[in-house]
């Protein structure tokens, strides 16, 4: 594997395919915590946390429990004819892990570091219902990425999520002072600034990256 | 409340995505055709009834501090099913929706019915509601396809019908469009809200 595979990896899911801009992942978050800077930042910085801890430990659960080789868990205890194919339940064991991933990153957090947690703590219950941590661990599997890979696209998926988002605050924060025609105050004038933002991210698809 | 109105409260007064915001990404994202969007809508709309059925039918024995995994799980299995069925009768569906249909699990509309209707109402109106609000986003979401795939590619459900003097807009059918088409929307149904209470 080399350095500028994964240079591209990340430079795309930041930009190319950015997640909320191009692939419509994390869209209620996006609109919903974008009122001010101070909470984009945080909310941000949650998203890469647990985005890069959920790249992980979904891609070594479909790795050894749900894919059909010799090293899966189930075939080494129960030694059956052939390994077992459980790549069908994905979907529940993803958002299973998810959640109590999530739930246990708060537990750890809060004891760790109380500081970090009074300012992520109230994002974290909201992140388990995000889809774009849902949508990262499918993608990953999609493209067949390695361990490593899986976890630069994480971060990067991250990264991407939290530019969007502290981009639209700080147009959001501005828009508030902005006399906007009364039916569009709100949600509509929102997704229409998201809209220009997205052509702006459209630039980037003209980028070759190899 | 008569049990009609459960059923329509879905097409416009509750509105899962005009009025609630919710279930924002699938809309945005699978409405660049009124086939994909129909698609998506049906999907959703079995997973919101069998899960509002279901969990109804539990909702007495399910403890308060632990009932969202319970509903999660009852929701994920549901999504699988689709996921399969789909899968094997209508691949090309299946493939144009990506991993949207697998992320019917996170769709907010579903777990917010069953959370704040089905926990608390009996099963047949939370059928009825799971029916409404399902035909309400798939009304929205073709809504949103139709502007969309019309002006932006000319057609609709694949048919050529603008004819050959048509310039398609192609930046409805790319993700923008999609940004501005909801946002536009989302502004008209606010406007009409504000007719009806100021006439």
């Amino acid at each position: 594997m080399e350095l500028s595979e994964l240079f591209i990896i990340a430079l795309s899911a930041i930009f190319i395919n950015n997640f909320v801009l191009m692939q419509f992942l994390g869209i209620c978050p996006y609109i919903g915590v974008s009122k001010n800077m101070d909470s984009a930042l945080g909310m941000g910085m949650a998203v890469i946390f647990v985005m890069t801890m959920a790249s992980m430990v979904t891609w070594l659960i479909n790795a050894f429990l749900l894919q059909p080789t010799t090293s899966n868990i189930f075939y080494l205890i129960f030694s059956p004819q052939e390994p077992p194919d459980l790549t069908y339940l994905k979907t529940i064991a993803f958002i299973l892990v998810i959640a109590s991933l999530v739930q246990f990153v708060e537990i750890v957090v809060q004891k760790v570091s109380p500081a970090l947690y009074k300012s992520l703590g109230i994002y974290l219950p909201l992140i388990t219902t995000n889809c774009a941590i849902l949508g990262v661990a499918l993608l990953n599997l999609e493209k067949d990425f390695s361990f490593i890979e899986s976890i630069i696209h994480g971060i990067s998926a991250g990264i991407g999520f939290t530019l969007a988002l502290v981009l639209m605050a700080g147009i959001r924060e501005r828009l508030e002072l902005a006399p906007v025609p009364k039916p569009l105050k709100g949600i509509p004038i929102a997704f229409l600034m998201a809209g220009l933002m997205s052509i702006a991210f459209l630039g980037f698809s003209g980028l070759k990256l190899n | 409340m008569p049990i009609s109105n459960e059923f329509f409260k879905g097409f416009y007064k509750e509105n899962p995505v005009f009025k609630l915001a919710l279930g924002l990404c699938p809309t945005l994202a699978v409405s660049n055709s009124l086939q994909n969007a129909v698609g998506m809508g049906a999907a959703a709309t079995f997973v919101l009834l069998c899960s509002n059925v279901i969990v109804s039918l539990i909702r007495k024995g399910v403890p308060k501090k632990i009932r969202i995994p319970i509903y999660i799980v009852i929701i994920a299995t549901f999504v699988t099913i689709v996921d399969l069925v789909m899968a094997g009768f209508a691949p090309d569906l299946h493939k144009s929706l990506g991993i949207f249909v697998p992320l019917i699990v996170v769709n907010c509309v579903i777990l917010g019915r069953a959370e704040a209707f089905a926990g608390k109402n009996s099963v047949a109106y939370s059928f009825i509601d799971g029916l409404g609000m399902g035909i309400g986003f798939t009304f929205a979401l073709s809504a949103v396809a139709v502007v969309r795939e019309l002006l932006g590619s000319g057609k609709l459900w694949g048919f050529p019908i603008m004819g050959s003097g048509f310039e398609p807009v192609l930046l409805l059918i790319l993700p923008p469009g999609a940004f501005l088409t909801l946002g536009l929307f989302v502004g008209l149904f606010n406007w009409l809200d504000n007719k009806r209470t100021t006439a």
